[in-house]
């Protein structure tokens, strides 16, 4: 609560005081559905859900178990990209159709900004920065790279998630089946010819 | 310039970055204090906001301020009376709504989440008046520009195509696109006082945003800080200043605090431009034997009643091919709708659709071959400015093309060929875009280790800036390119012209030729060699010797007097082999081959993946983007990635890229033209045409969906 109440710094001063007089008085209530109601009928509603606000939220991120209190509002992509600035997960649409956000849920694709953060509780997550092994590149960072696999950079996280699901999934039986299945992640730059040589590169390293 | 390392196959020298996730784009700086802006649309589409009441969105948790028409803490520069007022929209300034979706409040809070929750509680009553977007019902209201850029042409006689033995006449109709780029428009702006701000913003061009911005704000440029390190593509969406970027950094000057503002993607339809709607008319008159006699071409295009936006969408038509009468007309109409903005091959390449598309049907009214009909209108001169070309090798394109695609496979009647139970066709689209060089520097600064450090303040918004400049540099310093690093992005660099017309290469990459050379220069001065000696010389021994740590230049580069005796383009041709499907109409572009005259390639590798990518957007273009209003409201209905049809993986298959590698002599001292525009102007012309020759069906409004040829 104490970090809350500092969240609401706040210059004017008049919309401080008007919470915090409704804050104390939400502390007076017993927060039953019922109450949750009638306040929501008193327009308090705002007040209720941020003091209800964070919800607890276990996971592991490439690696790293994190332990937190959050907004659940928040999706997985946002909560990767502004809290625990893994920024390498894109934002491209925040409506699950663009790919740039796709990451790997206990190994399967997914688009994270489709996803709930706290619907992930107990998941291993991994993203683009949790790929490579310290310096040494994933296999499929390094043939889209060989193969220019992108311009912008913008997509290629994504694009190089799904591509490693992918593989994985065995769906990479030949470039229609690639191409069909890379088709979730956009590439506005256009690379789509150079990524799927790079998927084909590495499905054959490892047949 | 010796060939041993231009045209290497350098692999981008920020690869590393951006297949790790470590390349840092505008919205991921990490900045103490950090606020979130939301921008609140506007759902009338003309009139203007009565009241509003945003007492509940103040009191929503964690809101810090909502700036609306009504407390608005204003922009300098938008006061008309500023030194340099500030162009365009100027939001919050008044309460007029000029289209649907212009932002009316900015709400700024301590998360995304609150932030958003915010706006939604946001309430507007309005007055609503009488709004125009419909094109069709207001094309008699077109108007020519105000500015005098875009006047009516006449060579020779007007209309004289209309007297030939031969005549085509034909409407070609493109819809609004959307640039689309994958990153979403966001800027960060941090005050330090009141007259310092850094801001982190997607930009083509950091010197031009940290001008708007100084204007706008009344302070002294190099107080403007402006950083676009990497940028998720922008195809012309960022070659401005937009209102957004204005509202940013007001909102973090009355806060005192960073704010970050991220435009979601349906705003992106709304509020950084789009290729406009266009109707174009298109003449041509030509003798029995194919020789032009006239070309006539009429645009008119959308634009917005609050801005005015042109583009030479007319231009091809003039210079493009040999003929003694041409004249072109353009207008405007203002409608209610946000101002469009030059998209990836601005006015070229909607020109080129509908005359390269003529030239098809042309040819088929002479029964001639369309490349055949290309040869015998070639112009061996700039036919507008009656200056001759800097270089020119389309016909080797055409015949480069021709023969890689199997051009001789192309049925000459249409509908005629078969593979499988597809039809097939094939189809050729030329583009022209004007070759350009501006004023940029570069510095260049070696350490006593022998790596090179280069910086000018260019951009990459995708095409691989860095790794052109560090083939350039490497070539003519003799220094590997793992050991010279190039930055880019940062305003306090010296000065380099906005990214955007083709044109980094030639203006940025000119000037790291210059910076390089002087270098070269002065390091065998310091060596007690001739200046103009090419013997190999060790840099690290020529430092040590003079007990330097470091040596530096900076050298400004721009275009020679001699440059304007001559007509300077990138030419490019491309071919497209098109299955359709006759049940269903679908199109599937089995090839496409684009021939590239643009002078000297300097980096093959990314140049590749560029033509390669023009020419999907090209599809889009050709096949699937399109922009859909819904009059009664006012509003476009697909603003979003799975509405807007942008190509996916499976619509492409093979793209190939054919340079004809030949320096241009006049334009630069690299003799490179630029790649970026032509290698979409002509493609969906191209798959028209194709498409034509499967199917016998002429496509003169795109998209060609389906529902076109069924």
């Amino acid at each position: 609560m104490q970090n809350d109440l500092q969240n609401y710094e706040n210059p004017r001063d008049e919309s401080r005081r008007d919470f915090l007089k409704q804050s104390s008085l939400l502390s007076a209530i017993a927060l039953t559905p019922g109450a949750i109601r009638r306040a929501a009928e008193n327009k308090w509603d705002e007040k209720i859900a941020d003091e209800m606000g964070k919800v607890p939220l276990s996971l592991e991120v490439n690696g790293v178990p994190y332990n937190l209190k959050i907004d659940p509002r928040v999706t997985l992509l946002d909560l990767l990209r502004e809290q625990l600035h893994l920024t390498g997960s894109k934002k491209g649409c925040d409506r699950g159709q663009c790919g740039a956000c796709t990451v790997h849920a206990d190994g399967a694709r997914i688009n994270s900004c489709l996803s709930l953060a706290v619907t992930n509780d107990g998941k291993k997550i991994t993203t683009i920065e949790g790929l490579s092994r310290g310096d040494e590149l994933h296999p499929m960072q390094e043939a889209f790279i060989k193969h220019d696999g992108f311009q912008c950079g913008y997509c290629t996280s994504g694009q190089i998630m799904s591509a490693v699901a992918l593989v994985k999934e065995g769906r990479t039986q030949c470039a229609e089946q690639i191409s069909e299945f890379m088709s979730g992640n956009i590439c506005r730059c256009g690379a789509y010819s150079n990524i799927v040589k790079a998927i084909q590169e590495v499905k054959n390293q490892q047949s | 310039m010796d060939k041993s390392l231009i045209g290497d196959p350098l692999s981008r020298v920020d690869g590393r970055l951006k297949v790790t996730g470590g390349a840092k784009y505008s919205g991921e700086w990490e900045l103490p204090g950090l606020a979130y802006g939301v921008l609140v649309p506007a759902t009338i589409t003309n009139g203007s906001v009565v009241s509003m009441d945003v007492k509940a969105a103040e009191r929503a948790p964690g809101v810090l301020a909502v700036i609306t028409p009504f407390n608005t803490p204003g922009v300098p520069g938008f006061k008309p009376d500023a030194s340099q007022p500030v162009r365009g929209l100027k939001l919050f300034n008044d309460k007029l709504i000029y289209f649907n979706g212009q932002p009316i409040a900015l709400v700024v809070a301590e998360s995304f989440e609150k932030a958003t929750h915010a706006a939604s509680l946001v309430k507007a009553s309005y007055q609503q008046d009488v709004f125009e977007t419909d094109f069709d019902k207001n094309r008699d209201k077109g108007v020519v520009p105000q500015g005098g850029k875009y006047k009516d042409y006449v060579r020779g006689e007007a209309d004289a195509y209309k007297k030939a033995p031969v005549v085509i006449e034909q409407e070609y109709r493109q819809p609004s696109e959307m640039h689309n780029p994958m990153e979403l428009h966001v800027t960060i702006a941090a005050w330090d006082g009141d007259d310092k701000v850094t801001v982190y913003t997607k930009s083509q061009g950091v010197i031009g945003t940290q001008r708007s911005i100084a204007n706008a704000f009344g302070l002294k440029p190099e107080n403007v800080q402006v950083n676009s390190r990497f940028v998720g593509g922008a195809f012309g969406s960022s070659l401005r200043t937009w209102p957004h970027e204005i509202a940013s950094v007001m909102a973090a000057k009355l806060l005192k605090r960073p704010v970050k503002l991220t435009l979601t993607r349906e705003q992106m339809f709304t509020l950084v431009g789009h290729r406009p709607l266009t109707i174009q008319k298109i003449g041509l008159g030509a003798t029995s034997d194919g020789k032009l006699v006239g070309i006539t071409h009429e645009s008119i295009s959308q634009t917005a009643v609050y801005e005015e936006f042109t583009e030479g969408s007319v231009n091809v038509s003039r210079f493009l091919y040999e003929s003694p009468n041409a004249n072109t007309r353009y207008k405007v109409i203002p409608l209610n709708v946000g101002v469009p903005a030059p998209m990836r091959g601005p006015g070229e390449a909607t020109g080129s659709f509908a005359l390269e598309s003529a030239l098809d049907e042309l040819a088929f009214a002479l029964k001639m071959d369309p490349i055949e009909l290309r040869l015998k209108n070639y112009t061996e001169r700039d036919p507008e400015r009656n200056l001759p070309w800097s270089s020119k090798y389309l016909k080797e394109c055409y015949t480069r093309g021709a023969e890689r695609i199997g051009w001789e496979n192309r049925p000459s009647k249409p509908g005629t060929l078969r593979e499988g139970e597809w039809l097939a066709g094939y189809g050729i689209g030329c583009g022209a875009f004007g070759a350009f060089r501006g004023r940029a520097l570069a510095k260049v600064r070696m350490m006593a280790d022998g790596t090179v450090n280069i910086q000018s303040a260019t951009s990459d918004i995708g095409p691989g800036t860095g790794t052109a400049m560090t083939l350039i540099a490497s070539d003519l310093l003799g220094v590997p390119a793992g050991r010279i690093t190039f930055e880019l992005g940062n305003s306090s660099f010296p000065t380099a012209p906005t990214q955007g017309g083709s044109s980094t290469v030639s203006s940025v990459g000119s000037a790291v030729h210059d910076a390089c050379m002087a270098f070269k220069q002065k390091m065998y001065a310091l060596a007690g060699m001739p200046e103009n000696s090419s013997d190999p010389i060790d840099y690290v021994a020529v430092l040590k010797q003079h007990n330097l740590p470091f040596f530096e230049l900076t050298e400004e580069s721009q275009s020679s007097q001699q440059a304007k005796n001559y007509s300077m383009y990138s030419f490019s041709a491309h071919f497209a082999k098109v299955h359709v499907h006759p049940l269903t109409g679908a199109v599937k572009v089995k090839r496409l081959i684009a021939v590239v005259d643009a002078g000297r390639i300097v980096s093959y590798k990314t140049a590749s993946s560029q033509m390669i990518g023009g020419a999907v957007g090209g599809i889009g273009m050709a096949l699937t983007e399109e922009a859909i209003f819904d009059h009664k409201y006012g509003r476009y209905v697909n603003g979003n990635f799975a509405d807007y049809h942008v190509p996916v993986n499976a619509d492409i298959q093979d793209i190939e890229a054919i340079f004809i590698d030949k320096p241009d002599p006049y334009i630069n001292p690299i003799g490179t033209k630029g790649i970026g525009e032509i290698s979409l102007i002509g493609v969906a012309a191209a798959i028209a045409n194709a498409v034509f020759n499967a199917t016998g069906k002429r496509v003169r409004e795109l998209p060609i969906t389906p529902d076109k040829l069924i």
